[in-house]
Protein backbone atom coordinates (compact mmCIF):
# COMPACT_ATOMS: atom_id res chain seq x y z
CA UNK A 1 0.00 0.00 0.00
CA UNK A 2 2.99 2.16 0.67
CA UNK A 3 4.43 1.26 -2.68
CA UNK A 4 1.18 2.23 -4.64
CA UNK A 5 0.64 6.05 -2.70
CA UNK A 6 3.54 7.15 -3.88
CA UNK A 7 3.45 6.12 -7.23
CA UNK A 8 0.08 6.97 -7.74
CA UNK A 9 -0.08 10.26 -6.40
CA UNK A 10 -2.96 12.34 -7.80
CA UNK A 11 -5.70 10.57 -5.99
CA UNK A 12 -5.71 10.09 -2.31
CA UNK A 13 -5.61 7.25 -0.61
CA UNK A 14 -9.05 7.23 1.08
CA UNK A 15 -11.11 8.57 -1.77
CA UNK A 16 -9.89 5.93 -4.01
CA UNK A 17 -10.58 3.62 -1.43
CA UNK A 18 -13.89 5.04 -1.13
CA UNK A 19 -14.53 5.12 -5.10
CA UNK A 20 -13.08 1.17 -5.17
CA UNK A 21 -15.13 -0.19 -2.23
CA UNK A 22 -18.13 2.13 -1.87
CA UNK A 23 -17.32 2.28 1.51
CA UNK A 24 -18.52 5.92 3.31
CA UNK A 25 -17.15 7.67 5.98
CA UNK A 26 -19.07 8.03 9.17
CA UNK A 27 -19.21 11.95 8.63
CA UNK A 28 -20.21 11.57 5.20
CA UNK A 29 -23.72 9.35 6.71
CA UNK A 30 -24.70 12.19 9.07
CA UNK A 31 -26.61 14.87 6.82
CA UNK A 32 -27.21 17.44 8.09
CA UNK A 33 -29.50 18.83 6.16
CA UNK A 34 -32.35 16.40 5.41
CA UNK A 35 -35.42 17.95 3.86
CA UNK A 36 -37.53 18.57 6.44
CA UNK A 37 -40.78 19.45 4.89
CA UNK A 38 -43.46 17.06 5.05
CA UNK A 39 -44.76 15.02 2.38
CA UNK A 40 -48.53 14.50 0.97
CA UNK A 41 -48.82 10.92 0.34
CA UNK A 42 -52.14 9.57 -0.88
CA UNK A 43 -53.53 6.28 -0.18
CA UNK A 44 -56.00 4.75 -2.65
CA UNK A 45 -59.43 4.98 -3.77
CA UNK A 46 -57.92 1.39 -5.02
CA UNK A 47 -55.06 0.44 -2.98
CA UNK A 48 -54.13 -3.42 -2.02
CA UNK A 49 -54.10 -2.57 1.54
CA UNK A 50 -57.48 -0.80 1.48
CA UNK A 51 -60.31 -2.31 2.84
CA UNK A 52 -62.97 -1.00 0.75
CA UNK A 53 -62.70 2.37 -2.43
CA UNK A 54 -61.58 5.03 -0.15
CA UNK A 55 -58.75 7.45 -0.71
CA UNK A 56 -56.71 9.19 1.77
CA UNK A 57 -54.73 11.86 1.52
CA UNK A 58 -52.24 12.43 4.21
CA UNK A 59 -49.74 14.53 5.11
CA UNK A 60 -46.08 12.54 6.75
CA UNK A 61 -43.25 14.00 7.96
CA UNK A 62 -41.41 10.71 8.29
CA UNK A 63 -43.33 8.25 8.97
CA UNK A 64 -46.08 10.02 11.24
CA UNK A 65 -49.16 11.43 9.77
CA UNK A 66 -50.01 15.15 10.26
CA UNK A 67 -53.04 15.31 9.11
CA UNK A 68 -55.81 13.31 6.77
CA UNK A 69 -58.15 14.02 4.52
CA UNK A 70 -60.68 10.61 4.08
CA UNK A 71 -62.75 11.07 0.74
CA UNK A 72 -65.44 7.99 0.36
CA UNK A 73 -68.06 8.32 -2.24
CA UNK A 74 -66.45 6.51 -4.88
CA UNK A 75 -69.27 3.69 -4.30
CA UNK A 76 -72.17 6.12 -4.22
CA UNK A 77 -74.54 4.19 -6.32
CA UNK A 78 -77.93 6.60 -5.48
CA UNK A 79 -79.50 4.75 -3.05
CA UNK A 80 -81.95 7.35 -1.69
CA UNK A 81 -83.00 8.47 -4.85
CA UNK A 82 -83.43 4.88 -6.57
CA UNK A 83 -85.64 4.31 -3.17
CA UNK A 84 -88.05 7.30 -4.32
CA UNK A 85 -88.65 6.06 -7.46
CA UNK A 86 -89.23 2.35 -6.57
CA UNK A 87 -92.36 0.54 -5.21
CA UNK A 88 -91.53 -0.34 -0.85
CA UNK A 89 -90.69 -4.23 -2.16
CA UNK A 90 -88.59 -3.01 -5.01
CA UNK A 91 -86.15 -1.57 -2.36
CA UNK A 92 -84.53 -4.74 -0.55
CA UNK A 93 -82.49 -5.62 -3.50
CA UNK A 94 -81.20 -2.01 -2.99
CA UNK A 95 -80.75 -2.91 1.03
CA UNK A 96 -78.71 -6.09 0.44
CA UNK A 97 -76.39 -4.30 -1.30
CA UNK A 98 -75.80 -1.29 1.66
CA UNK A 99 -73.48 -3.27 3.63
CA UNK A 100 -73.09 -6.56 1.22
CA UNK A 101 -71.61 -8.68 4.02
CA UNK A 102 -74.69 -8.84 6.37
CA UNK A 103 -77.47 -8.22 3.99
CA UNK A 104 -79.83 -10.02 6.01
CA UNK A 105 -79.17 -7.21 8.83
CA UNK A 106 -80.07 -4.61 6.00
CA UNK A 107 -83.18 -6.48 4.93
CA UNK A 108 -84.49 -6.85 8.18
CA UNK A 109 -83.72 -3.30 9.27
CA UNK A 110 -85.80 -2.06 6.15
CA UNK A 111 -88.73 -3.85 6.23
CA UNK A 112 -89.09 -3.24 10.27
CA UNK A 113 -89.61 0.75 9.08
CA UNK A 114 -92.12 0.00 6.84
CA UNK A 115 -93.96 -2.10 9.22
CA UNK A 116 -93.90 0.25 11.69
CA UNK A 117 -95.38 2.79 9.08
CA UNK A 118 -98.27 0.24 8.24
CA UNK A 119 -98.45 -0.72 12.14
CA UNK A 120 -98.20 -4.22 11.36
CA UNK A 121 -95.27 -4.50 13.44
CA UNK A 122 -96.29 -6.11 15.98
CA UNK A 123 -98.88 -8.28 13.76
CA UNK A 124 -96.21 -10.14 12.04
CA UNK A 125 -96.18 -13.96 12.66
CA UNK A 126 -93.89 -15.18 15.17
CA UNK A 127 -91.78 -18.23 13.45
CA UNK A 128 -90.98 -15.37 10.88
CA UNK A 129 -89.35 -12.99 13.45
CA UNK A 130 -87.23 -16.09 14.79
CA UNK A 131 -86.30 -16.51 11.36
CA UNK A 132 -85.20 -13.01 11.01
CA UNK A 133 -83.12 -13.09 13.70
CA UNK A 134 -81.84 -16.09 13.42
CA UNK A 135 -80.33 -15.15 9.96
CA UNK A 136 -79.64 -12.03 10.87
CA UNK A 137 -77.17 -13.50 13.28
CA UNK A 138 -75.52 -15.48 10.84
CA UNK A 139 -74.90 -12.15 8.65
CA UNK A 140 -73.76 -10.87 11.56
CA UNK A 141 -71.40 -13.26 12.48
CA UNK A 142 -70.47 -13.63 8.53
CA UNK A 143 -69.70 -9.34 8.86
CA UNK A 144 -67.25 -9.85 11.82
CA UNK A 145 -65.68 -12.83 9.72
CA UNK A 146 -65.09 -11.10 7.00
CA UNK A 147 -64.05 -7.97 9.18
CA UNK A 148 -61.52 -9.69 11.40
CA UNK A 149 -59.95 -11.85 8.91
CA UNK A 150 -58.96 -9.33 5.91
CA UNK A 151 -58.02 -7.16 9.10
CA UNK A 152 -55.34 -10.11 9.97
CA UNK A 153 -54.58 -10.83 5.84
CA UNK A 154 -53.35 -6.87 5.98
CA UNK A 155 -50.65 -7.33 8.80
CA UNK A 156 -49.55 -10.49 6.86
CA UNK A 157 -51.79 -13.05 8.87
CA UNK A 158 -53.03 -14.74 5.63
CA UNK A 159 -53.74 -17.77 7.44
CA UNK A 160 -56.58 -16.93 9.89
CA UNK A 161 -58.19 -15.21 6.65
CA UNK A 162 -58.67 -18.01 4.88
CA UNK A 163 -59.90 -19.99 7.87
CA UNK A 164 -62.67 -17.37 8.59
CA UNK A 165 -63.83 -17.31 4.79
CA UNK A 166 -64.18 -20.93 5.38
CA UNK A 167 -66.25 -20.61 8.26
CA UNK A 168 -68.35 -17.64 6.22
CA UNK A 169 -68.64 -20.30 3.05
CA UNK A 170 -70.56 -22.45 5.66
CA UNK A 171 -72.78 -20.45 6.86
CA UNK A 172 -73.46 -18.97 3.26
CA UNK A 173 -74.22 -22.21 1.74
CA UNK A 174 -77.14 -22.10 4.26
CA UNK A 175 -78.27 -18.93 3.51
CA UNK A 176 -78.40 -19.90 -0.35
CA UNK A 177 -80.04 -23.16 1.01
CA UNK A 178 -82.97 -20.67 2.88
CA UNK A 179 -83.05 -17.85 0.12
CA UNK A 180 -81.78 -18.70 -3.39
CA UNK A 181 -79.10 -16.44 -3.44
CA UNK A 182 -75.97 -16.89 -1.72
CA UNK A 183 -74.76 -13.08 -1.17
CA UNK A 184 -77.68 -10.55 -2.23
CA UNK A 185 -80.90 -12.27 -0.38
CA UNK A 186 -83.57 -10.14 -1.25
CA UNK A 187 -84.97 -13.28 1.70
CA UNK A 188 -86.74 -10.62 3.73
CA UNK A 189 -90.49 -8.93 2.80
CA UNK A 190 -92.86 -6.66 4.75
CA UNK A 191 -94.85 -8.51 6.54
CA UNK A 192 -92.58 -11.58 7.31
CA UNK A 193 -89.87 -13.59 4.75
CA UNK A 194 -90.22 -14.79 1.79
CA UNK A 195 -90.05 -18.82 2.34
CA UNK A 196 -89.93 -21.00 5.85
CA UNK A 197 -86.62 -22.67 6.95
CA UNK A 198 -86.29 -25.71 5.11
CA UNK A 199 -86.43 -29.42 6.18
CA UNK A 200 -83.45 -29.87 8.48
CA UNK A 201 -81.91 -26.64 8.32
CA UNK A 202 -82.30 -25.57 11.74
CA UNK A 203 -79.78 -28.92 12.22
CA UNK A 204 -77.47 -28.00 9.90
CA UNK A 205 -77.32 -24.31 11.39
CA UNK A 206 -76.29 -26.00 14.29
CA UNK A 207 -73.84 -28.20 12.99
CA UNK A 208 -72.38 -25.74 11.00
CA UNK A 209 -71.96 -23.73 14.65
CA UNK A 210 -70.03 -26.19 16.57
CA UNK A 211 -67.76 -26.46 13.45
CA UNK A 212 -67.44 -22.63 13.77
CA UNK A 213 -66.13 -22.60 16.71
CA UNK A 214 -63.29 -25.27 16.37
CA UNK A 215 -62.29 -22.61 13.79
CA UNK A 216 -62.63 -19.26 15.85
CA UNK A 217 -60.14 -22.15 18.74
CA UNK A 218 -57.67 -22.03 15.93
CA UNK A 219 -58.22 -18.78 14.85
CA UNK A 220 -57.56 -17.10 18.28
CA UNK A 221 -54.81 -19.35 18.71
CA UNK A 222 -52.93 -17.94 15.71
CA UNK A 223 -53.70 -14.05 16.23
CA UNK A 224 -54.64 -13.61 19.74
CA UNK A 225 -51.05 -14.23 21.56
CA UNK A 226 -49.52 -13.43 18.30
CA UNK A 227 -46.69 -11.04 18.72
CA UNK A 228 -46.58 -9.57 15.35
CA UNK A 229 -50.40 -9.10 15.49
CA UNK A 230 -50.54 -7.75 19.12
CA UNK A 231 -47.71 -5.28 18.60
CA UNK A 232 -49.89 -3.44 15.84
CA UNK A 233 -52.87 -3.39 17.04
CA UNK A 234 -52.27 -3.04 21.03
CA UNK A 235 -52.51 0.60 21.79
CA UNK A 236 -53.08 1.93 18.46
CA UNK A 237 -56.36 3.82 16.88
CA UNK A 238 -57.48 5.18 20.52
CA UNK A 239 -61.03 5.84 20.63
CA UNK A 240 -63.52 7.60 23.97
CA UNK A 241 -66.90 7.26 25.06
CA UNK A 242 -67.04 10.76 24.31
CA UNK A 243 -65.47 9.89 20.70
CA UNK A 244 -68.40 7.97 19.93
CA UNK A 245 -70.95 10.18 20.72
CA UNK A 246 -69.99 13.08 19.50
CA UNK A 247 -69.31 11.40 15.63
CA UNK A 248 -72.65 8.91 16.86
CA UNK A 249 -70.17 6.26 16.22
CA UNK A 250 -72.03 3.03 17.56
CA UNK A 251 -71.82 -1.16 17.08
CA UNK A 252 -68.75 -3.06 18.12
CA UNK A 253 -66.44 0.35 17.86
CA UNK A 254 -68.20 1.83 20.32
CA UNK A 255 -68.60 -0.85 23.07
CA UNK A 256 -64.81 -1.26 22.31
CA UNK A 257 -64.50 2.23 23.62
CA UNK A 258 -66.86 1.18 26.66
CA UNK A 259 -70.01 2.54 25.94
CA UNK A 260 -72.39 -0.64 26.28
CA UNK A 261 -74.99 0.23 23.75
CA UNK A 262 -76.17 -2.24 21.50
CA UNK A 263 -79.49 -1.65 20.24
CA UNK A 264 -80.81 -5.78 20.72
CA UNK A 265 -80.04 -4.77 24.64
CA UNK A 266 -81.19 -1.43 25.10
CA UNK A 267 -84.25 -1.16 22.62
CA UNK A 268 -84.80 -4.85 21.63
CA UNK A 269 -86.96 -5.56 18.69
CA UNK A 270 -88.59 -8.64 17.41
CA UNK A 271 -88.10 -10.57 20.49
CA UNK A 272 -84.28 -9.96 21.01
CA UNK A 273 -85.37 -9.40 24.85
CA UNK A 274 -86.39 -13.44 25.10
CA UNK A 275 -82.72 -14.56 24.51
CA UNK A 276 -79.85 -14.76 26.73
CA UNK A 277 -76.44 -13.00 25.43
CA UNK A 278 -74.41 -10.76 26.64
CA UNK A 279 -72.68 -7.37 25.26
CA UNK A 280 -68.86 -7.36 25.61
CA UNK A 281 -67.25 -4.02 26.03
CA UNK A 282 -63.46 -3.21 25.42
CA UNK A 283 -61.17 -1.23 28.05
CA UNK A 284 -58.85 0.63 26.37
CA UNK A 285 -60.72 1.53 23.02
CA UNK A 286 -57.72 0.38 21.08
CA UNK A 287 -57.42 -1.33 18.04
CA UNK A 288 -57.09 -5.02 19.62
CA UNK A 289 -60.32 -4.27 21.77
CA UNK A 290 -61.95 -3.77 18.67
CA UNK A 291 -61.20 -6.94 17.56
CA UNK A 292 -61.56 -8.89 20.53
CA UNK A 293 -65.06 -7.22 20.99
CA UNK A 294 -66.26 -8.52 17.55
CA UNK A 295 -64.76 -12.30 18.22
CA UNK A 296 -66.95 -11.91 21.63
CA UNK A 297 -69.76 -10.77 19.95
CA UNK A 298 -69.60 -13.93 17.16
CA UNK A 299 -69.93 -16.19 20.09
CA UNK A 300 -73.27 -14.52 21.77
CA UNK A 301 -74.20 -14.56 18.20
CA UNK A 302 -74.18 -18.08 18.08
CA UNK A 303 -75.40 -18.02 21.55
CA UNK A 304 -78.62 -16.70 20.39
CA UNK A 305 -78.96 -18.62 16.90
CA UNK A 306 -79.08 -21.88 19.48
CA UNK A 307 -81.60 -20.79 22.03
CA UNK A 308 -83.92 -18.78 18.61
CA UNK A 309 -83.79 -22.24 17.10
CA UNK A 310 -84.50 -24.48 20.48
CA UNK A 311 -87.50 -21.99 20.76
CA UNK A 312 -88.87 -21.36 17.38
CA UNK A 313 -92.79 -22.91 16.57
CA UNK A 314 -94.09 -24.27 13.66
CA UNK A 315 -96.25 -21.68 12.35
CA UNK A 316 -96.91 -19.18 9.39
CA UNK A 317 -93.72 -16.81 7.81
CA UNK A 318 -95.73 -14.24 6.27
CA UNK A 319 -98.45 -12.28 7.41
CA UNK A 320 -102.32 -12.99 5.77
CA UNK A 321 -102.93 -9.45 4.60
CA UNK A 322 -103.68 -9.15 1.03
CA UNK A 323 -103.05 -5.38 0.86
CA UNK A 324 -99.38 -6.11 2.14
CA UNK A 325 -98.36 -9.64 0.90
CA UNK A 326 -98.45 -11.22 -2.59
CA UNK A 327 -101.23 -14.06 -3.06
CA UNK A 328 -99.93 -17.68 -3.10
CA UNK A 329 -98.56 -18.56 -6.40
CA UNK A 330 -100.75 -21.11 -6.95
CA UNK A 331 -103.87 -18.71 -6.45
CA UNK A 332 -102.19 -16.10 -8.75
CA UNK A 333 -102.69 -18.63 -11.42
CA UNK A 334 -106.12 -20.05 -10.74
CA UNK A 335 -108.03 -17.22 -9.37
CA UNK A 336 -109.12 -13.70 -11.30
CA UNK A 337 -108.78 -12.17 -7.37
CA UNK A 338 -105.91 -13.34 -6.71
CA UNK A 339 -104.21 -12.10 -10.58
CA UNK A 340 -106.00 -8.44 -9.78
CA UNK A 341 -104.23 -8.34 -6.34
CA UNK A 342 -101.09 -9.39 -7.89
CA UNK A 343 -101.16 -7.18 -10.03
CA UNK A 344 -101.80 -4.06 -8.53
CA UNK A 345 -98.96 -4.71 -5.49
CA UNK A 346 -96.32 -5.14 -7.83
CA UNK A 347 -97.58 -2.09 -10.17
CA UNK A 348 -98.70 0.24 -7.46
CA UNK A 349 -96.66 -1.09 -4.63
CA UNK A 350 -97.90 -1.42 -0.53
CA UNK A 351 -99.92 1.58 0.09
CA UNK A 352 -98.33 2.39 3.18
CA UNK A 353 -100.37 5.39 4.78
CA UNK A 354 -98.75 9.18 4.98
CA UNK A 355 -96.22 9.67 7.55
CA UNK A 356 -92.53 9.54 9.16
CA UNK A 357 -90.46 6.63 10.80
CA UNK A 358 -87.25 6.39 11.96
CA UNK A 359 -86.78 2.53 12.72
CA UNK A 360 -82.87 1.46 13.88
CA UNK A 361 -81.35 -2.32 14.40
CA UNK A 362 -78.27 -3.44 15.53
CA UNK A 363 -76.71 -3.86 12.39
CA UNK A 364 -73.03 -5.45 11.60
CA UNK A 365 -71.41 -1.93 12.52
CA UNK A 366 -73.44 -0.32 14.79
CA UNK A 367 -77.20 1.31 14.76
CA UNK A 368 -78.26 1.00 11.19
CA UNK A 369 -81.22 3.31 10.91
CA UNK A 370 -84.11 4.00 8.43
CA UNK A 371 -85.85 7.57 8.21
CA UNK A 372 -88.41 7.20 5.76
CA UNK A 373 -91.30 9.80 4.91
CA UNK A 374 -94.31 8.24 3.51
CA UNK A 375 -96.75 10.54 0.96
CA UNK A 376 -99.36 7.77 1.35
CA UNK A 377 -98.25 6.24 -2.25
CA UNK A 378 -96.92 3.03 -2.85
CA UNK A 379 -93.27 4.60 -3.55
CA UNK A 380 -91.41 6.66 -0.81
CA UNK A 381 -90.82 10.08 -0.21
CA UNK A 382 -87.95 9.87 0.73
CA UNK A 383 -85.74 6.55 2.19
CA UNK A 384 -83.01 7.79 4.36
CA UNK A 385 -80.46 4.87 5.20
CA UNK A 386 -78.31 6.24 8.79
CA UNK A 387 -75.26 4.12 7.62
CA UNK A 388 -73.07 3.28 10.89
CA UNK A 389 -70.13 3.31 8.41
CA UNK A 390 -70.27 6.43 7.87
CA UNK A 391 -69.84 7.77 11.13
CA UNK A 392 -67.30 5.52 11.86
CA UNK A 393 -65.31 6.39 9.57
CA UNK A 394 -66.09 10.38 9.96
CA UNK A 395 -63.48 9.73 12.92
CA UNK A 396 -60.35 8.03 11.01
CA UNK A 397 -59.42 12.44 9.84
CA UNK A 398 -58.77 12.68 13.53
CA UNK A 399 -57.85 8.88 14.25
CA UNK A 400 -55.17 8.91 12.31
CA UNK A 401 -52.99 12.21 13.03
CA UNK A 402 -50.07 10.92 15.28
CA UNK A 403 -50.00 7.33 13.97
CA UNK A 404 -47.49 5.98 12.09
CA UNK A 405 -48.11 5.20 8.19
CA UNK A 406 -48.10 1.47 9.24
CA UNK A 407 -51.06 1.96 11.32
CA UNK A 408 -53.29 3.24 9.17
CA UNK A 409 -53.82 -0.18 7.79
CA UNK A 410 -55.16 -2.21 10.96
CA UNK A 411 -56.66 1.29 12.02
CA UNK A 412 -59.19 1.48 9.24
CA UNK A 413 -59.26 -2.67 8.74
CA UNK A 414 -60.74 -2.49 12.21
CA UNK A 415 -62.98 0.74 11.63
CA UNK A 416 -64.34 -1.64 9.14
CA UNK A 417 -65.77 0.88 6.52
CA UNK A 418 -67.89 -0.82 4.17
CA UNK A 419 -68.14 0.99 1.28
CA UNK A 420 -71.32 0.38 -0.15
CA UNK A 421 -73.15 1.01 3.05
CA UNK A 422 -70.79 4.26 3.72
CA UNK A 423 -71.24 5.50 -0.06
CA UNK A 424 -74.80 4.11 -0.81
CA UNK B 1 -91.96 7.63 25.82
CA UNK B 2 -89.49 10.65 25.11
CA UNK B 3 -91.94 13.28 26.12
CA UNK B 4 -89.82 15.08 28.85
CA UNK B 5 -87.51 16.04 25.85
CA UNK B 6 -90.65 18.08 24.49
CA UNK B 7 -91.98 19.27 27.57
CA UNK B 8 -88.26 20.67 28.50
CA UNK B 9 -87.99 22.32 25.35
CA UNK B 10 -91.29 24.03 25.55
CA UNK B 11 -90.45 25.07 29.15
CA UNK B 12 -86.53 26.50 27.91
CA UNK B 13 -87.54 28.06 24.52
CA UNK B 14 -91.22 30.20 25.55
CA UNK B 15 -90.36 32.58 23.01
CA UNK B 16 -91.53 30.76 19.97
CA UNK B 17 -88.52 28.87 19.20
CA UNK B 18 -90.31 25.51 18.92
CA UNK B 19 -92.94 25.83 16.55
CA UNK B 20 -94.97 22.62 16.70
CA UNK B 21 -93.95 19.32 18.57
CA UNK B 22 -95.46 15.74 18.32
CA UNK B 23 -95.24 12.26 18.52
CA UNK B 24 -95.65 9.69 16.10
CA UNK B 25 -94.99 5.51 15.60
CA UNK B 26 -93.10 5.97 18.99
CA UNK B 27 -90.98 9.07 17.49
CA UNK B 28 -91.17 12.34 19.40
CA UNK B 29 -90.44 15.43 17.41
CA UNK B 30 -89.95 19.10 17.57
CA UNK B 31 -89.90 22.01 14.89
CA UNK B 32 -87.56 24.39 15.79
CA UNK B 33 -87.67 27.99 14.87
CA UNK B 34 -84.47 27.62 12.23
CA UNK B 35 -82.40 30.84 14.14
CA UNK B 36 -82.46 28.86 16.97
CA UNK B 37 -81.27 25.45 15.61
CA UNK B 38 -77.69 25.61 16.94
CA UNK B 39 -78.91 27.04 20.15
CA UNK B 40 -81.55 24.36 20.68
CA UNK B 41 -78.76 21.56 19.67
CA UNK B 42 -76.44 22.58 22.53
CA UNK B 43 -79.65 22.97 25.36
CA UNK B 44 -80.35 19.71 24.58
CA UNK B 45 -77.31 17.83 24.29
CA UNK B 46 -76.05 19.67 28.05
CA UNK B 47 -79.72 19.76 29.39
CA UNK B 48 -79.48 17.31 32.85
CA UNK B 49 -83.03 15.97 32.10
CA UNK B 50 -82.58 15.53 28.31
CA UNK B 51 -78.82 14.54 28.22
CA UNK B 52 -79.15 13.88 24.13
CA UNK B 53 -75.80 13.64 24.21
CA UNK B 54 -75.38 11.53 21.08
CA UNK B 55 -75.56 12.49 17.51
CA UNK B 56 -77.40 10.04 15.41
CA UNK B 57 -77.94 11.24 12.11
CA UNK B 58 -78.33 14.83 9.94
CA UNK B 59 -80.24 14.63 6.79
CA UNK B 60 -82.83 16.68 4.70
CA UNK B 61 -86.27 15.67 3.14
CA UNK B 62 -87.31 18.17 -0.16
CA UNK B 63 -90.93 18.86 0.55
CA UNK B 64 -91.45 19.88 -2.97
CA UNK B 65 -94.32 22.45 -3.55
CA UNK B 66 -93.97 23.27 0.21
CA UNK B 67 -92.64 26.77 1.96
CA UNK B 68 -90.00 26.53 3.25
CA UNK B 69 -88.73 23.82 1.23
CA UNK B 70 -86.76 21.73 2.68
CA UNK B 71 -86.73 20.12 6.20
CA UNK B 72 -83.36 19.81 8.05
CA UNK B 73 -84.03 16.40 9.91
CA UNK B 74 -81.18 15.90 13.19
CA UNK B 75 -81.67 12.45 15.07
CA UNK B 76 -80.38 12.45 18.57
CA UNK B 77 -80.13 10.09 21.41
CA UNK B 78 -79.23 9.79 25.15
CA UNK B 79 -76.84 7.34 26.06
CA UNK B 80 -77.88 7.42 29.68
CA UNK B 81 -81.16 7.70 29.13
CA UNK B 82 -81.92 6.14 26.19
CA UNK B 83 -84.65 8.35 24.47
CA UNK B 84 -84.48 9.91 21.45
CA UNK B 85 -85.95 12.75 19.43
CA UNK B 86 -86.25 14.49 15.84
CA UNK B 87 -85.68 18.41 15.21
CA UNK B 88 -86.55 19.51 12.33
CA UNK B 89 -86.21 22.90 10.55
CA UNK B 90 -87.29 24.54 7.82
CA UNK B 91 -85.15 25.70 4.85
CA UNK B 92 -86.29 28.21 2.16
CA UNK B 93 -85.25 27.60 -1.06
CA UNK B 94 -83.87 30.68 -2.03
CA UNK B 95 -81.98 31.18 0.89
CA UNK B 96 -80.89 27.33 2.30
CA UNK B 97 -78.68 28.09 4.59
CA UNK B 98 -78.49 27.18 8.80
CA UNK B 99 -76.08 27.37 11.48
CA UNK B 100 -73.86 24.12 11.60
CA UNK B 101 -73.58 21.75 14.26
CA UNK B 102 -70.10 20.74 14.12
CA UNK B 103 -69.22 22.45 17.23
CA UNK B 104 -72.34 20.95 19.18
CA UNK B 105 -71.02 17.83 17.68
CA UNK B 106 -67.87 16.88 15.65
CA UNK B 107 -69.39 13.98 14.33
CA UNK B 108 -72.17 16.74 12.31
CA UNK B 109 -69.36 17.86 9.51
CA UNK B 110 -69.51 14.94 7.29
CA UNK B 111 -73.52 14.56 7.58
CA UNK B 112 -73.44 18.35 6.86
CA UNK B 113 -71.60 17.86 3.80
CA UNK B 114 -73.58 14.85 3.02
CA UNK B 115 -76.76 17.37 2.90
CA UNK B 116 -74.73 20.08 1.16
CA UNK B 117 -74.17 17.71 -1.66
CA UNK B 118 -77.56 15.94 -2.31
CA UNK B 119 -79.26 19.03 -1.17
CA UNK B 120 -77.37 22.19 -1.41
CA UNK B 121 -78.31 23.63 2.03
CA UNK B 122 -75.37 25.79 3.18
CA UNK B 123 -74.42 25.30 6.73
CA UNK B 124 -73.00 28.43 8.20
CA UNK B 125 -69.64 28.25 9.86
CA UNK B 126 -69.03 24.69 8.82
CA UNK B 127 -65.28 23.90 8.80
CA UNK B 128 -64.84 22.81 5.12
CA UNK B 129 -67.88 22.47 3.08
CA UNK B 130 -67.51 20.65 0.01
CA UNK B 131 -68.77 17.39 -1.69
CA UNK B 132 -68.77 14.42 -0.17
CA UNK B 133 -70.53 11.45 -2.30
CA UNK B 134 -70.51 13.11 -5.64
CA UNK B 135 -67.57 14.34 -7.14
CA UNK B 136 -66.59 17.89 -7.05
CA UNK B 137 -67.28 18.54 -10.85
CA UNK B 138 -70.65 17.82 -10.31
CA UNK B 139 -73.40 20.64 -11.23
CA UNK B 140 -76.89 20.48 -8.92
CA UNK B 141 -77.91 18.43 -6.21
CA UNK B 142 -79.39 15.48 -6.73
CA UNK B 143 -81.80 14.56 -4.08
CA UNK B 144 -83.67 17.52 -5.08
CA UNK B 145 -87.31 16.76 -6.55
CA UNK B 146 -86.07 18.84 -9.17
CA UNK B 147 -83.42 16.58 -10.47
CA UNK B 148 -84.92 14.42 -13.12
CA UNK B 149 -83.50 10.43 -12.26
CA UNK B 150 -82.33 9.47 -15.42
CA UNK B 151 -79.63 13.11 -16.12
CA UNK B 152 -76.67 11.86 -16.39
CA UNK B 153 -73.43 13.59 -15.73
CA UNK B 154 -70.56 11.31 -16.80
CA UNK B 155 -67.23 12.31 -16.04
CA UNK B 156 -65.41 12.84 -19.05
CA UNK B 157 -62.67 15.22 -19.75
CA UNK B 158 -63.64 17.15 -22.81
CA UNK B 159 -61.52 19.36 -25.04
CA UNK B 160 -63.70 23.06 -23.81
CA UNK B 161 -63.07 20.93 -20.19
CA UNK B 162 -66.36 21.48 -19.71
CA UNK B 163 -69.01 19.05 -18.71
CA UNK B 164 -72.65 18.69 -19.92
Amino acid sequence: MANSSSTTTNIPAVATRRVVLGIKEAADLEEPELPSESMPLNMGPSHPAMHGTVRMVMEVEGEKITSADVQVGYLHRCFEKESENATYTQIFPYTDRLNYVSPMLNNVGYALAVERLLDIHDKVPERAQYIRIIVGEISRICDHLTCLGAGAMELGAFTPFLYNLKFREWFWELLEEISGARLTHSYVRIGGVSADMPEGWGDKVLDVIRRGREVLVEVDKLLTRNRIFRDRMDGIGIITKHDCTQYGITGPMARSAGLAYDVRKDHPYIGYDRFDFDVPIGAVGDNFDRFAVRVEEMHQSMRIIEQALEQVKPGPVLLADPRIVLPPKTETYNSIEAMIAHFKLIMDGIRVPAGEVYSFTEGGNGELGFYIVSDGTGRPWKCRVRPPSFANTAILPKLLVGLFLADVVPTFGMVNMIGGECDR
Amino acid sequence: MAQIILDRLKHAFAGGEIIETGSQHGNEWARIRPDAWAQVALFLRDDPATQLDMFVDLTCVDRYGREPRFDVVLHLYSVDRKHRVRLYAGVSEDDPTIATLVPVWAGADWFEREAFDLYGVRFLGHPDLRRILMYPEFVGHPLRKDYPKEKRQPLVRRESGKVD
